[in-house]
């Protein structure tokens, strides 16, 4: 029996509707009737889209069928963070402040895809504003992890993940801001990629922290992320920090071959508080890519311990000030019967906001605050100078650096919730990366206690195509990214 | 006691764009309440500013004219505050790095000296929405239309020393904004407006007393009315022994007073920090060369010009070149007339005089340039008296055709032939025997007497000089 | 450096217009407090000289030509707001 929709790849998806094998149609209906049998279990999905994605389908099969020419990802469906603003489509952030909010507009994200003919299956759960790792911030319940349904499948692109571990889309958009799509990949056995900063345009991405946030595909494959990306990179004019540099064939050096290939292993990221069973899954990826050729090299992130802190400090005062706009005034929530603009203002954002971003719009507005931002805000920037400067030198001596995507393996439901600061302290492998703005991976590899571990992989300002290389030749080689939790296969 | 008097004004330019600063919304003014407020002035969740790169040209020019440094890397900052006039809680504005670096210009003072007030900054930010108060019981209604409209915030130095002073640097940098073009000044529609930094100290005292500032002054009477009484009410509170509080305060036209705006009164911690959705701006100096070479005469410039080259006086060289229009105007004429003291009169006399009593802008009066132009070259060829001209002036105001069809229509054509204005002197003084008596018993102030009846004949059309002429021979008869 | 207080809390919450109730305060001066101990990690740092990196690619900024875009549906973007009249947004009355 051949393989069943869900577990093709985009290509073999893209070329069984080219080749009539099947129709858009079915494979959209597949996935919408997968949703309807797994998701209620899981929580992957605020919005099914389901009769915009028939329309969309239909669309799609008649383009292809008249041979019109079309983009490879037409007639695929797709999932998209609900961060992402979709024309017509409730966009709610996962947060009762927009619980309302019907989009006016398509992020430049969603209108890219919108016209490459894919196919919106639904908007996937997240936490709240895209701040949190566990996904238990979402104002509509947790995720399950669908290797473990009693544990989190990370966050804060948690729904994204889950939902394409777990087959109920092909692939989803997820956002990174301090290892967002990385650790859920990583939790949950995908392959996520968080771009260069400004790789992918941030229009229409509901802000958390604009110099941090990126938009990223979460994939089961890095051939299948190639594919996506190529859709997505690139400047916007509606995006002032998306970077006008040249975006090449994601797809092109994917069958290169390793050889000489230089990685680093920072020695910061497996020190003390790395999970052991994580460690050795990592020591054995590693291995893997001896065989195929690689050279190994420790290096030195010198400042790296220094990165959650500097993180908390920038990311909460950007989305203080990013928040601000959630007022009531315009759109989202509004309180009862304000007795005054005060009132209105005070009472709409309190009963809004979940808990997290309420803590963090207040640090956010404290390190601002007069008397406190040269302390922390400009010390936070100065720090992430020096983490910068710290992946530049190592990147004169390697081609890409590996290590964890997060130190243990997806913890129980509400294991953290009391421990803020503990959950934070989690992000350290991702969260450097994030604040000098290069691109990393996470690929699943050889697993630990019975669930995913991630590999993360990290490569030089925009070489996105070296780094899906190097994780493909590994999907080659391996099958560590074809598993699937049982029930989902 | 006597005071001394502080005054710094921070004055806002509204840019002339077709665009907003952050959007593409237009900018037009007087539009249907938020139809041209777009996505990005609404701050819908998601959307991102892009800078106008026509701000930066103007507001480079504006540095220029001013003689001030080019700041080439400038960077927007945020200024954060809750208000529902500012969909995104906080105003792009620009605090460390400002466009525009110290500059000056030159005030002239009544007593005929100038001063020279020094600029502290300008910089770029966006203009809020708006707030109507009125029409809704219990509620306000908010129009976003302004809102990310450009403007340029000019800070003085304290320098000013009274009301008169500030208007005369809030005129001069009205005309002066108006002469480069970036902005149409327009005040009523709040394209030019000022808040006055006011304060007052013992004359001799170094340090400066507490100040209040007074927001959003739109005409130059207010600001001269607001300066005065906010002086004298800082005055009474401390002679009477109290203390003046640094405090906010608004206008009020119609009861001629300044109050304390309590609404902005709280704790004003603006959290400015860098926009992480813009970069900073780095202008090169070919742009800041380019913009140089293409700047058009300034308003000191060409009163000194209009002095030196053609000689006029100081004080209508300076009405002349107080706006760009007036002095454009002034010029054609001027130029095509070849009289250029006579231009100079017209333009200050009569022309200005009919602009102000109508309340319009020269743009918009009926005699143009050339017309005017035309009158004078009239006068200068004896076609016309100078009083006939200015019969024919009100005519061609009134729409009654050209200067020579006016003439011509109404017969206002001088008479300068010798022996028609003899019939008309013999006739007069066939007329009255008993004057001429008396005139030539000796009362030779008389001969205005003959002159108005001669005049009077002409139906004032005589060329009165030859009326003169020609009476004097004839009653001497 | 100083852990914050509750006074500062409650500023700090008014500030982000948050309506913050006195039952609370105790929990999120906790919070806040934990969060900013683990921020004084940054104060191990010395940072003398050093440039602050306020955007990862260094870079500077692109401008766009000045053409107005008069495509603007009012009525779209206002089928999301609470409360509007005549095209205007409304709020409880405010006093200047």
């Amino acid at each position: 029996m051949s393989d069943p929709l869900h577990a093709l790849s985009l290509k073999a998806l893209s070329q069984g509707i080219v080749d009539a094998k099947f129709s858009s149609m079915e494979v959209t209906e597949h996935f919408l009737n997968r949703i309807e049998t797994f998701d209620p279990a899981l929580n992957s999905y605020l919005t099914v889209t389901k009769e915009q994605a028939i329309a969309q389908a239909e669309q799609a099969d008649n383009t292809i069928r008249s041979g019109q020419p079309h983009s490879p990802l037409a007639g695929i469906p797709y999932a998209l963070k609900d961060l992402y603003c979709t024309q017509g489509i409730r966009t709610t952030a996962a947060s009762k402040i927009l619980d309302n909010f019907i989009s006016p507009y398509d992020a430049t994200v969603q209108s890219k895809l919108r016209h490459s003919g894919a196919v919106l299956l639904g908007k996937n759960n997240m936490d709240e504003f895209a701040m949190g790792s566990s996904n238990e911030n979402s104002a509509y319940g947790n995720v399950a992890n669908p290797w473990d349904h009693a544990r989190v499948p990370g966050g804060s692109s948690g729904g994204g993940a889950a939902c394409v571990a777990a087959g109920l889309a092909p692939f989803s958009l997820g956002s990174d801001t301090g290892g967002s799509i990385r650790q859920p990949a990583s939790f949950t056995g995908i392959t996520g990629i968080k771009p260069t900063y400004g790789r992918i345009s941030r229009y229409g991405m509901i802000a958390f922290a604009s110099s941090l946030d990126q938009c990223g595909p979460m994939t089961r494959s890095a051939e299948d992320a190639a594919l996506v990306l190529q859709s997505l990179a690139g400047f916007d004019e509606k995006d002032s920090t998306s970077a006008q540099v040249d975006v090449p064939d994601y797809s092109a050096d994917l069958d290169k071959p390793l050889d000489g290939l230089k990685i680093g292993l920072p020695k910061e990221f497996f020190a003390d508080g790395l999970d052991q069973a994580v460690a050795a899954s990592i020591d054995a990826a590693i291995a893997q890519y001896k065989k195929l050729g690689a050279t190994i090299k420790e290096v030195h992130l010198p400042h790296s311990h220094l990165a959650v802190a500097s993180y908390y400090v920038v990311a909460s005062a950007e989305c203080s000030t990013n928040l601000s706009r959630f007022d009531g005034v315009r759109y989202g929530h509004r309180c009862e019967d304000p007795k005054d603009l005060l009132d209105l203002y005070e009472r709409s954002r309190w009963e809004g906001f979940g808990d997290e971003v309420k803590r963090r719009i207040m640090v956010g507005t404290y390190a601002l605050s007069a008397g406190y931002y040269d302390a922390y805000y400009r010390k936070a920037q100065k720090i992430r100078r020096l983490i910068k400067q710290d992946f530049i030198d190592v990147f004169k001596q390697v081609d890409v650096i590996m290590g964890p995507a997060a130190p243990n393996t997806a913890f129980k439901l509400g294991e953290m919730i009391d421990d803020q600061v503990s959950m934070y302290l989690a992000d350290l492998y991702t969260i450097p990366v994030s604040l000098a703005g290069l691109p990393g991976m996470s690929i699943p590899i050889q697993q630990a206690n019975g669930m995913p571990v991630g590999l993360q992989i990290i490569g030089n300002y925009f070489e996105e195509a070296r780094l899906l290389n190097v994780a493909h030749q590994y999907q080659l080689n391996t099958d560590d990214h074809l598993q699937t939790p049982k029930q989902y296969q | 006691m006597a005071w001394e008097v502080v005054i710094g004004l921070e004055i806002h330019t509204q840019l002339a764009t077709q665009s907003k600063i952050f959007s593409t919304a237009p900018t037009a003014y007087g539009a249907e309440p938020n139809t041209q407020a777009s996505l990005v002035d609404l701050a819908m969740p998601g959307v991102l500013p892009v800078l106008n790169e026509k701000v930066m040209e103007l507001a480079t020019k504006f540095g220029l004219a001013i003689g001030a440094e080019i700041g080439t890397t400038s960077v927007f900052d945020r200024k954060n505050y809750f208000y529902p006039d500012s969909p995104k809680a906080y105003q792009i504005t620009q605090m460390d790095f400002p466009i525009v670096i110290g500059g000056q210009i030159d005030i002239d003072l009544e007593d005929g000296s100038t001063k020279r007030i020094n600029v502290t900054r300008a910089h770029l930010e966006e203009d809020a929405g708006k707030s109507l108060h009125g029409e809704f019981t219990g509620q306000t209604g908010i129009d976003l239309n302004r809102a990310g409209t450009p403007l340029i915030e000019i800070v003085s130095e304290p320098e000013m020393r009274s009301a008169k002073e500030a208007v005369a640097y809030m005129r001069k940098m009205h005309a002066l904004v108006r002469y480069i073009g970036i902005s149409d000044g327009n005040m009523q529609e709040g394209s030019f407006r000022c808040d006055a930094n006011v304060s007052i100290r013992p004359f001799g005292q170094e340090e400066l007393g507490t100040r209040a500032e007074i927001k959003n002054l739109n005409s130059f009477k207010f600001i001269e009315q607001a300066i005065n009484y906010e002086v004298e009410r800082q005055a009474y509170i401390l002679e009477s022994g109290g203390r003046v509080i640094q405090e906010t305060r608004l206008y009020d036209p119609d009861k001629g007073e300044t109050r304390s705006m309590r609404s902005k009164e709280e704790a004003n911690d603006y959290r400015y920090f860098p926009d992480p959705d813009l970069l900073p701006v780095v202008i090169s100096q070919a742009f800041v060369d380019n913009i140089a070479k293409n700047m058009p005469e300034l308003p000191d410039q060409k009163k000194q010009r209009f002095i030196d080259e053609l000689g006029l006086s100081a004080l209508d060289a300076g009405i002349l070149t107080s706006n760009r229009e007036l002095s454009e105007y002034f010029e054609q004429v001027a130029n095509i007339s070849k009289q250029t003291k006579l231009a100079a009169n017209w333009v200050t006399g009569n022309l200005s005089a009919k602009l102000n009593k109508e309340n319009i802008e020269i743009a918009a009066a009926p005699v143009t340039a050339e017309m005017l132009a035309t009158v004078i070259q009239r006068i200068s060829d004896k076609t016309i008296s100078g009083k006939i001209a200015k019969d024919v002036f009100e005519a061609m105001w009134n729409g009654e055709g050209s200067c020579d069809e006016v003439i011509e229509k109404k017969g206002l054509k001088q008479i300068t032939d010798d022996s028609a204005i003899e019939t008309m002197i013999d006739n007069v003084i066939a007329n009255n025997p008993n004057q001429l008596a008396q005139y030539q018993a000796g009362k030779q102030q008389l001969l205005g007497f003959f002159v108005g009846q001669v005049m009077k004949a002409s139906r004032g059309k005589a060329n009165p000089a030859q009326v003169n002429q020609l009476l004097r021979t004839k009653l001497q008869g | 450096m100083p852990i914050i207080e509750k006074e500062e809390v409650i500023k700090v919450a008014h500030l982000a217009r948050l309506a913050i109730s006195d039952d609370q305060v105790e929990a999120y001066t906790q919070n806040l407090s934990h969060i900013l101990e683990m921020v004084e990690q940054m104060n191990e740092a010395d940072v003398e000289g050093v440039e602050p990196l306020a955007n990862p690619l260094d870079s500077t900024l692109r401008l766009r030509p000045d053409i107005a875009n008069p495509d603007i549906d009012r009525e779209a973007f206002q089928a999301v707001a609470p409360s509007t009249e005549k095209g205007l947004y409304l709020v409880p009355r405010v006093i200047e």
